[in-house]
């Protein structure tokens, strides 16, 4: 392995890393200690304590610093020799454009988030720039590498879609703890404390729709004359009282149902509503400080708390934004990181399952499932960032053919925890990296531009600076430096229906979408048609040849997979950008469905069922979600998979 | 749940990994005793795996003084024009680990393995070497045998791109969660010397050539009498010799320990990094199950060559 040939590739190598969390803090410690000399890196994320647990260049002493900085000062005091170029930025920022990735000889991910990686990935395509991707969860993890014309790239492949519920399961009908957590996350939380302008379903649909319409608008504000007790009270009869007994009105719902039980503030706390004492007064107002737990001296957030105890918190984290984060209410979106947030979000969701006779649930683990927080642990980022090392040294001595991708798996397969696979062929209708045209159905007389450039070409498409063109004619675009009647006439153009634009998109026109940063071009061919299912097509049009994750097809849970989403989820999904690396984009984070359709809890990584990918062994799925992901097992002896493994 | 509880601090430290493997797991890491022996690159990635996890102690042994060498493979030394000032490897690592993790109380044990008797182990409820011979493989394994506790013995070691891992639970009880049941497993691990003792020809067919091979060079050197990793190029005829002597007594065919590998073992002996990150993570997952009793253990061997990229388990016992 150490072979004159060998070394030379690695002392001239200019490596890019994406990421220095968890597998990123692995890889530059490997990289530096076999002999690479410039390495670049880039993180738009700062340290955090719940990352020291693995992210061994950090300490305390860094929380709140810049984690490509830090990492950088930390494998130099090893290694001073070499050269680390730290970029505290996201990589999609404009400046990291294609010229920026083709002065690499090679591209290392350890991301943890779709959208990330399907921005660089572009971008290594179109620098044509190899890139070796990486993920992991728990003791799970893989790495693939990706070769523009040789290998698929990222996006050839589905990627699981982020998990929704259907509307009226959020609203009314719950039958697990993680409908009561979006309820009181996107719903209750966003609906008393984010933007009031937002849409948003919390108030149950009734029969009689016009009285509660009518009921719920001022309901939610605070009035000027009441105190804050006042208003928490009214709020919590409303939501956990009036709301259910509305519900309880609609007797079908019911019919094959448990029914739920209203519960107001009366029925939970007999004595006197909690004081506000001088507690709240003393902590300070840095944001980590503030807490209904210590306000309340609960200490264990592994306690599960009774009703009682969740209403007394709910009360308590209410008041504590009322009194404390007054400036804060109104554009407040839920962060895993601030405490109150969570404490308020556990308390409305346990209170709601009270109601609904769902098991309550610890601190700890709703905030696990409202932040998405995806398991990690040191040794499985250490293995994979070796895995990493050594398939970039091949790349870089022009092995291809020897390249591998590699799964760590918790349980052996065939004896192996380590299974190398030879990587798949580029998928010839990939439209990312084959240039596929894709057929868009949509009602053209309905449907506005805007529909089109939120629903499809910035969520499905993932493209940050589109530019959509039909024939010669520019209909939108997005970018800093245009000119002001351009931008009012986009503008414009983004609030007319399809078919009476400009230059009108018809049933058989062909439009072009490019992201100019990302180099990507697709053609997008126009089928008009009339009418769209709300349930399974919510978005009001359909996207083929796109590959979405199998997530609404496949599902055995048909209910929780009509692919109707809650107000929030498919808006909070791209903004998320590089979060905390063990993040996921996933609105639960709870189930993702591997493409081979087969369902599988993360929380379940003790234990996982291999599912088997009976029909192609080439299409082993891949999910290289750094942290977040679940990746598909592969069945002790399926003969299929052993053709393809070395 | 029992015992007390985990400080809040801890909590908030180790929120992502107690989402693997839960708080009764994390709660017993935080009472666990591990010793290491030999830190070279493969030890020290295990031992900042362990630190991470949040285990009890951590006591190191290595007294060599810290070479140019030793340094290239270290992340743990700060570069240092004086060689670490006259420290041993276990006194420079020491510090470095202590400040990856507080709360772990990482000391130094000075002296020679060999040195070490049964008593010294019982303090211990994991122990691991590297890079080290055949005859301390065997002795500091049958040492950790003879107390009434079970200690946890492993061995490590990493030469050029290919590893072996060795495990030995003696006997291991463990509860195994079946889809709604959960089932008491029972594994009955050999010794070293059990396990390298078994005849070459009643182990299973298609078992990892790496076995072999690394039983080969082993006992080349202690035959020799070399420390471990000091061979070199000159050294392969003699080493093929060996193969084929040991392979006649085996009634086994030499294309099992191809020239190829013998001589990649052979030539370079240092560690390749990324083949020490890999071992150091697959030994801190075995360490891991075996003290929180999470998970199946690895029985017994484990073989990484980064050539084909494989991650073998082997199971070398005659039960």
């Amino acid at each position: 392995m150490a072979s004159g040939q060998h070394v030379s590739a690695i002392k001239g190598a200019k490596v890019l890393m994406v990421g220095a969390g968890g597998i990123g803090c692995e890889l530059l410690k490997t990289l530096a200690l076999s002999g690479f000399q410039d390495i670049h890196i880039i993180d738009m994320d700062t340290i955090e304590v719940s990352n020291l647990n693995r992210q061994f260049l950090f300490r305390q002493s860094h929380v709140g610093l810049s984690k490509a900085k830090v990492a950088r000062d930390a494998v130099l005091r090893f290694r001073p020799q070499i050269s680390i170029t730290p970029y505290h930025a996201n990589v999609k920022d404009t400046n990291f454009n294609v010229d920026f990735f083709k002065q690499f000889s090679v591209v290392l991910n350890g991301l943890d988030n779709l959208d990330a990686r399907r921005h660089v990935n572009r971008l290594c395509l179109a620098a044509d720039v190899p890139l070796v991707e990486s993920g992991t969860t728990g003791f799970l993890g893989q790495v693939t590498v990706h070769i523009k014309g040789q290998t698929e790239c990222y996006e050839c492949q589905p990627k699981p879609a982020p998990k929704t519920y259907p509307v009226c399961t959020i609203t009314s009908t719950p039958s697990k703890f993680v409908h009561c957590i979006v309820w009181a996350k996107d719903l209750l939380f966003a609906k008393l404390f984010g933007d009031k302008n937002q849409d948003n379903d919390l108030n149950v649909r009734s029969n009689d729709a016009a009285t509660s319409s009518d009921h719920s608008e001022d309901i939610f504000e605070h009035r000027k004359d009441e105190d804050i007790q006042q208003y928490a009270n009214r709020i919590y009869d409303h939501v956990f009282g009036h709301n259910i007994q509305t519900a309880l009105s609609n007797e079908e719902t019911w019919k094959n149902r448990n029914k739920p039980r209203p519960i107001y503030v009366k029925d939970v706390l007999f004595d006197e509503p909690i004081q506000q004492n001088g507690n709240v007064d003393k902590s300070n107002d840095h944001l980590s400080s503030l807490s209904a737990m210590a306000y309340l001296d609960l200490k264990n957030p592994q306690d599960i708390w009774n009703l009682r105890e969740n209403s007394r918190v709910f009360f308590a984290a209410l008041k504590l934004f009322f009194s404390k984060r007054q400036k804060d209410i109104g554009n407040l979106t839920f962060d895993k990181d601030d405490p109150l947030a969570v404490e308020f979000v556990t308390a409305a969701a346990n209170i709601r399952a009270a109601s609904f006779d769902i098991p309550l649930h610890s601190l700890f683990e709703a905030k696990g499932i409202a932040g998405n927080i995806v398991h990690a642990v040191a040794t499985t980022n250490a293995i994979i960032a070796g895995l990493i090392v050594i398939e970039a040294i091949k790349v870089l001595q022009n092995e291809t053919k020897n390249c591998r991708m590699t799964y760590c798996l918790q349980h052996p397969s065939r004896k192996m925890l380590l299974m190398p696979v030879e990587p798949f062929e580029p998928n010839k209708s990939c439209y990312v990296c084959s240039e596929t045209p894709l057929l868009l159905e949509v009602n053209t007389h309905r449907a506005k531009l805007r529909d089109l450039v939120e629903k499809i070409v910035t969520s499905k498409l993932g493209m940050s600076l589109p530019l959509i063109t039909h024939g010669s004619s520019l209909l939108y675009e997005v970018g800093d430096d245009l000119e002001e009647d351009m931008v009012a006439n986009y503008a414009a153009n983004l609030e007319k229906v399809l078919s009476e634009l400009p230059y009108a998109i018809t049933g058989g026109t062909i439009i072009t979408v490019e992201d100019l940063q990302q180099e990507l071009v697709c053609n997008i061919n126009i089928k008009h048609r009339e009418e769209f299912d709300e349930e399974n097509e919510p978005d009001g049009m359909v996207l083929h040849g796109w590959t979405p994750a199998p997530a609404a097809e496949n599902s055995k849970d048909a209910t929780d997979n009509n692919g109707a989403s809650t107000s929030s989820t498919s808006k909070s999904a791209p903004d998320v950008i590089e979060d905390d690396d063990d993040l996921s984009i996933l609105e639960t984070g709870i189930e993702t469905i591997p493409a081979g359709g087969q369902k599988r809890k993360l929380s379940d990584v003790s234990n996982p069922e291999p599912p088997v990918d009976e029909k192609r062994a080439k299409k082993i799925p891949m999910h290289p979600e750094n942290d977040d992901d679940v990746i598909v097992m592969l069945e002790d002896g399926n003969d299929d998979i052993s053709k393809t493994t070395q | 749940m029992n015992g007390e509880e985990l400080t809040e601090q801890e909590t908030a430290l180790y929120d992502r990994q107690i989402r693997v493997w839960g708080v009764d797991a994390q709660r017993r890491l935080s009472k666990s005793h591990v010793f290491v022996s030999g830190l070279k690159g493969t030890a020290v990635e295990f031992c900042k795996n362990i630190v991470l996890a949040g285990v009890g102690s951590l006591t190191l042994n290595d007294d060599n003084p810290v070479t140019e060498e030793a340094l290239a493979a270290n992340f743990l030394i700060p570069f240092d024009d004086n060689m670490g000032g006259g420290g041993s490897l276990a006194e420079l690592c020491c510090d470095s680990l202590k400040d990856f993790n507080p709360m772990v109380h990482v000391s130094v044990e000075k002296g020679d393995l060999s040195s070490f008797d049964v008593n010294f182990f019982e303090k211990f409820d994991v122990v691991v070497i590297s890079c080290c011979s055949l005859a301390a493989k065997k002795s500091v394994n049958e040492k950790c045998r003879k107390l009434s506790k079970r200690v946890a013995f492993y061995t490590v070691d990493c030469r050029d791109s290919c590893g072996e891992i060795f495990v030995d639970l003696q006997k291991y009880v463990y509860a195994k969660k079946k889809t709604d049941e959960t089932v008491e497993c029972q594994l009955q691990y050999p010794s070293f010397e059990e396990a390298i003792a078994i005849p070459w020809r009643s182990l299973p067919k298609r078992i990892s050539k790496l076995y072999f091979a690394m039983r080969v060079v082993e006992r080349f050197e202690e035959v020799e009498r070399r420390k471990p990793g000091e061979i070199s190029i000159e050294d392969l005829p003699n080493v093929l010799k060996l193969r084929n002597e040991l392979c006649l007594a085996h009634s086994l065919s030499e294309s099992q320990i191809p020239d190829s590998l013998l001589e990649r073992l052979v030539v370079s002996t240092k560690e390749f990094p990324p083949v020490s990150a890999i071992l150091g993570g697959i030994l801190g997952q075995e360490v891991i199950k075996a003290i929180s009793g999470k998970g199946d253990p690895l029985k017994n061997f484990f073989f990484f060559d980064s050539v084909d990229g494989k991650g073998l388990i082997e199971d070398i016992s005659t039960s």
